[in-house]
């Protein structure tokens, strides 16, 4: 039972607090240098840091959550102890760090990363795993939900191709949240990389294992995702880890519409269809990704006002104001996906099985007293359903600047055929004259369209402006 | 693989055989008995050799005795020779009423031998609810019954434990459940990963069993807390049980079809 969900991935930009690195200064490498010199010492942390180890907190985690401890141990002399903080913990929400070798080890000759864990008390350990390092986190696995208790137990995490670990200087990493919002202790001991040779049937799907498609346009890079991969244990159990997508092989079957790169990066070329499949260790997996690329895309109009005349919510044109969302999810009848795109450094919001969707952009709220209008371009690649509706609501959410309280007020606009159309984008401008139930906009929170077909629409260049 | 020698080294000094290493697998100094009598090395492409080998079809009478939930064919993609092995293939699908298809080959009346060494080279499938085994039945199996007539299970393996192999002898006074048995687990490996060897070296007061160059276990007489049967004609069994009372279903994750691959059968006297 978790209470927060830890994104490190996010945290890890933000890392305020970094231990000792043992990065040997820049040395220039000799000429005989070669990928084979990197230390193939499989030894994380049996008693001590092994030689090039250090550590690193993850941004707003608790960073005196690790110790070394000489009294708990599961052999030898010490372990590594980890303080879990409460929930409230002024000090930080969770722990959570990395230990890395900053010249990277080989780590081919392994299959997988072993260490003994115990609990003061039977908890969920959130993540651990190995292959991030502050960095490209490239070759990142996770174990996640690891039960632990208060005896000592051998965890296996697999390396799903360690033939790509040359040089790998992440060696472990972890990150684990209070339990029902009570703090705890866990101990590791005996962190090292092992060649166990009883590991075996290693699977993998992408997209989660769905056959998934995305409609892109030349220029579009979309990203191989949901990378789960399953390898049968040495007592017979399948084990599930989160791993990056570099682990596999990736191919398009049409390279001139779409091709994609070691990590799963797909770059949109031309106008066709092209499936991306992957294999991890020759073996293909399950899920493929179908890149249905529409050719050339129709940029929206570049805005021409002057930053001084806007306040923009969403436009390459202009600096944004902060936003919470632009996709709310609000339950349970929004259908609405997001899957925006970038073309040629364009950002447009792309809503799937669109239906409705909610912008808010609440902390703070917009005073837009000194504005005269909204603007809004939007674009349906589809067709125009006759009666199809697209109506625009501006939200205000009064003076106590939250939403509900009985101030909030709104207008809703509505736009048809023949101002409706497909393929073109539709520039829509309201002024605040024409939304009359709009009583303020001094606090101006929300943008909702409504009207969807549960088919898909663009929308780009969204601003109030003068 | 040398090392495996020093985990069972103090069952090896009551028996008079001491394994020095040998770094292949054909090298088998744990046996003795070299003059062969019987092989297949399933060359031929195509079914069994009916000339040594007969099928048992159908469920059995309560699945062969054990629950088992396969039905068992002489249909090639449960049973066929290819690529220089005999391939067994459990198949999740519904047949004749049964939820698995899978088969089981006996050489009941055209290879009977009493006494000898018998291996085979076997890899295995894997994932809960398999239940692949190597194994003999006294001759007289369908005028004696079970276990009067004996059971020698050279190899059982379950796929829900990848690493162990399990040796077993059967009789009156000490089956199922009470029957003489001892698994053998690898270290360092599997045996769903590549090829083991299994095999008996049986005289006449005693059966050796051993997996590779490793000797795990000897049964003898004074072991058995009944008769012992072993001195007559057995027949060699081959076959890919699906769930039953010993392993337990098939769950979600395993994984099929599943197939187990034997690279020969080999009789020595």
């Amino acid at each position: 039972m978790k209470n927060s969900k830890i994104n490190y991935i996010k945290n890890s930009s933000l890392l305020a607090l970094f231990l000792l690195f043992n990065v040997s200064c820049d040395r220039d490498l000799s000429e005989d240098a070669t990928l084979s010199t990197y230390s193939k010492n499989g030894e994380v942390f049996i008693d001590a840091f092994s030689a090039g180890l250090g550590y690193g907190a993850f941004g707003g985690s608790k960073y005196s959550a690790f110790t070394v401890d000489s009294e708990v141990k599961y052999a030898g002399t010490s372990s590594m102890r980890f303080d879990v903080p409460s929930v409230g913990d002024p000090d930080g929400a969770y722990a959570g760090g990395v230990f890395i070798d900053g010249s990277g080890r080989n780590l081919t000759d392994f299959d997988a990363l072993t260490f003994w864990v115990k609990a003061s008390h039977a908890a969920t350990l959130n993540e651990v795993g190995f292959g991030t390092d502050f960095g490209l986190n490239k070759y990142k696995v996770a174990f996640q939900n690891v039960p632990i208790d208060t005896n000592w137990k051998k965890i296996i995490i697999p390396i799903p191709d360690a033939s790509k670990l040359i040089q790998e200087k992440g060696m472990f990493w972890y990150s684990e949240g209070p339990e029902n919002g009570l703090g705890y202790t866990f101990w590791i001991d005996n962190v090292r990389y092992e060649k166990l040779g009883t590991i075996a049937h290693g699977q993998a799907s992408i997209m989660n294992g769905n056959t998934a498609s995305e409609t892109t346009f030349v220029g579009v890079t979309s990203q191989v995702d949901g990378v789960i991969a399953t390898f049968n244990m040495p007592n017979g159990i399948n084990q599930y880890i989160t791993i990056s997508p570099a682990y596999l092989n990736f191919i398009s079957s049409n390279p001139a519409v779409a091709t994609v790169n070691s990590s799963g990066v797909i770059t949109s070329l031309s106008a066709g269809t092209t499936i991306i499949t992957a294999t991890i260790n020759g073996t293909p997996t399950t899920g493929s990704l179908t890149i249905n690329c529409a050719g050339v895309f129709t940029h929206s109009p570049v805005p021409t006002l002057n930053q001084a005349n806007v306040i923009s919510i969403f436009s390459n044109a202009y600096t944004n104001v902060p936003v919470n969302y632009y996709n709310g999810y609000w339950a349970p009848w929004q259908t609405t996906l997001s899957n925006d795109f970038s073309v040629q450094g364009d950002n447009v919001l792309n809503y799937t099985v669109f239906n409705f969707v909610g912008i808010e952009f609440s902390s703070p709220t917009i005073n837009a007293t000194s504005m005269t209008h909204f603007h809004l371009d939007a674009f349906i690649p589809g067709t125009i359903a006759p009666g199809r509706q697209l109506r625009v609501i501006v939200v205000d959410f009064g003076a106590d600047g939250v939403y509900g309280g009985g101030d909030d007020t709104r207008h809703s606009t509505t736009f048809t055929a023949p101002f409706l159309v497909s393929q073109n984008w539709m520039s829509i401008e309201i002024p605040f004259s024409a939304m009359p139930n709009l009583i303020s906009r001094s606090h101006l929170a929300q943008i909702i369209l409504e009207g969807g077909d549960n088919s898909v629409i663009y929308a780009d260049n969204i601003y109030f402006h003068n | 693989m040398r090392f495996k020698f020093l985990k069972i080294y103090t069952i090896l000094f009551t028996t008079g055989f001491f394994v020095v290493g040998c770094s292949t697998d054909e090298k088998q100094k744990v046996t003795t008995m070299t003059q062969l009598v019987m092989q297949d090395e399933f060359d031929t492409a195509g079914a069994p050799n009916n000339a040594l080998w007969s099928y048992n079809i159908g469920t059995g009478s309560n699945g062969w005795g054990n629950n088992e939930l396969e039905y068992y064919t002489n249909r090639p993609q449960n049973i066929k020779v290819e690529d220089g092995m005999l391939k067994i293939t459990a198949i999740r699908e519904l047949y004749m009423g049964s939820g698995y298809t899978s088969a089981r080959i006996h050489s009941m009346g055209k290879f009977e031998q009493k006494h000898g060494r018998f291996e085979a080279r076997i890899k295995m499938p894997y994932g809960k609810g398999l239940w692949p085994a190597f194994w003999l039945l006294g001759a007289n199996s369908n005028t004696v019954s079970w276990p009067q007539c004996g059971e020698v299970d050279i190899m059982e393996y379950l796929g829900s434990n990848p690493t162990s192999i399990f040796g077993t002898l059967h009789g009156p006074g000490y089956s199922g459940a009470n029957a003489i048995t001892k698994n053998y687990t690898l270290s360092n490996n599997r045996f769903d990963t590549d090829f083991h060897i299994f095999g008996i070296e049986w005289g006449e007061d005693y059966i050796n069993y051993y997996v590779d160059d490793v000797l795990y276990n000897q049964i003898t007489p004074a072991k058995v807390p009944g008769e012992w049967v072993f001195n007559q004609p057995f027949y060699i069994i081959l076959n890919l049980a699906v769930g039953g009372n010993y392993p337990g279903s098939p769950n979600s994750e395993t994984v099929f079809p599943q197939t187990m691959l034997i690279d020969y059968v080999r009789v020595y006297q």
